[in-house]
């Protein structure tokens, strides 16, 4: 299932190392990347935002992830990037374009960084621990943290999902006809998500003691 | 042992054709160790099995676990009881096997380095110890099962349902898993079409649509199912 690999590197993939950034603490890097975010989305401009953008594959190359992740990664994100960037050039321009892509697979890149250098379960306590204010307005950080958590989750899942729908699509022969394609694709989406409610109901998280 | 009391339990779902009755008037009471659900597809198992921990309500009577009834008290009761099904993707809701069952520890241990810690001691005791920080999507089927159940049983359950968790397996995974949940100390409850499995526990329903036709030890009652088929 080549869909399972590829999903698999897209966000979500812990890969343990020993680089300064997998040792920096994890509210750290969330900052970071917000700052991050903050800065590519403010600066203007088709050259700051490659300049942005070989800051996040700086970024990338010094966390180890390898050269195989970052491609998997890339190549999730090539059909989005590619219809931005069509939309934009039509709609604004060439420059327009380049920035927007490059803003894009720069935020894409950054995210993957902190995914791929902090362990989730870090990045749940520490979500937690930021969101504890939040609980006198009724929030419960634990249930926040792990909805993040499964955001990041789905993800691959879904990819994974496409991969499945298109491969049985092709073997009746009906990869042209998009109601093969999107009606089970929704079917599958939905019983997942289904099946993983339960699994959690289940296993009791969720439940307030 | 625990007690899983099924008082005259009626299912009904809504369908686009009107309601369904997906179990009538189930009654029995459950104190044995290993209890087998069997029957043909569609008949109600998952149904009934799901109702013991709240997963379904029922529309008529009650379900009780050690008298706590699911309804009322579904939290209170899920702690007590760990289920696992057949598809052990879904079950896995973080990236590696050690954060998974990780998860399942969170509200005993408050720091992640004892979370940690109390992970690898589970991962270790089911032979787990070499994928602790390897991505769940890269394990085997038989691999993925075993730590939907290590993460399940990690949060130390009295009773366990498991929804025929041998079903994807291949012949030794079956085997592997099959003998480890008669191993459990927990009370089991186990749905399954493997009728060698079903053979050995103490007590099996057959179940058919909708209704048990048949409850007694799990030989006599496995061999009256084969007679039938
Ligand atoms: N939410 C629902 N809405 C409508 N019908 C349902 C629902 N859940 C289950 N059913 C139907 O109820 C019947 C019993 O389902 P159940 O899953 O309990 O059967 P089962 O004995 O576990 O079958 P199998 O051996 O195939 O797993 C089936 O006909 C099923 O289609
Ligand atoms: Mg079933």
């Amino acid at each position: 299932m080549t869909g399972r690999l590829a999903g698999g590197a897209l966000l979500g993939l812990y890969r343990p190392g020993r680089t300064l950034l997998h040792r920096l603490p994890a509210g750290a890097k969330l900052l970071g990347l917000l700052v991050f975010g903050v800065v590519a989305v403010v600066l203007s401009g088709p050259w700051t935002a490659v300049a942005v953008l070989a800051a996040a594959a700086a970024l990338a190359a010094w966390s180890g992830m390898g050269l195989r992740v970052l491609l998997h990664t890339l190549r999730g994100l090539l059909l989005i990037a590619v219809l931005l960037g069509a939309f934009q050039a039509w709609q604004r321009g060439w420059p327009a374009a380049v920035e927007s892509v490059a803003d894009l697979v720069a935020l894409v890149l950054a995210a993957t960084v902190l995914t791929a250098t902090t362990p989730l379960d870090a990045l749940l306590d520490t979500l937690t621990r930021l969101l504890r204010p939040a609980r006198r307005v009724g929030v419960d950080p634990e249930l926040v943290a792990l909805a993040c958590s499964l955001m990041i989750r789905a993800v691959p899942m879904t990819l994974d999902l496409a991969g499945q729908t298109r491969q049985a699509a092709v073997a009746r022969g009906l990869q042209r006809n998009p109601r093969a394609l999107v009606t089970p694709m929704v079917v599958r989406v939905a019983a997942q998500a289904r099946a993983t409610g339960e699994a959690l109901q289940a296993r009791g998280i969720g439940d307030r003691d | 042992m625990t007690r899983i009391e099924f008082d005259d339990v009626t299912v009904r779902a809504v369908t686009a054709d009107g309601d369904r009755t997906l179990l009538a008037g189930v009654s029995a009471v459950l104190t044995e160790s290993r209890v087998a659900l069997i029957g043909p597809n569609g008949s109600g198992k998952s149904t009934l099995a799901r109702l013991v921990n709240g997963l379904v309500e029922p529309a008529e009577g009650r379900v009780r676990v050690d008298g706590i009834d699911v309804t009322e008290h579904a939290a209170q009761v899920r702690r007590r009881v760990g289920f696992v099904f057949s598809d052990p993707a879904a079950q896995l809701v973080m990236p590696t096997a050690a954060e998974d069952v990780a998860l399942s520890l969170r509200t005993r241990h408050r720091s992640s380095k004892d979370r940690r810690a109390a992970a690898l001691a589970v991962l270790e005791s089911y032979g787990l110890t070499e994928v602790a920080d390897r991505s769940v999507h890269s394990l085997s089927g038989g691999q993925r099962q075993l730590l939907a159940l290590a993460g399940v049983l990690a949060t130390d359950p009295s009773v366990l349902v498991a929804d025929e968790p041998t079903t994807l397996l291949d012949l030794r995974n079956s085997r592997r898993i099959g003998q480890l949940l008669f191993g459990l100390p927990q009370q089991l409850l186990l749905v399954t079409h493997d009728l060698e499995l079903a053979a050995q526990c103490d007590r099996a329903l057959l179940v058919e649509d909708g209704r048990v036709v048949a409850d007694g030890p799990a030989d006599s009652v496995v061999d009256h199912y084969r007679a039938l088929a």
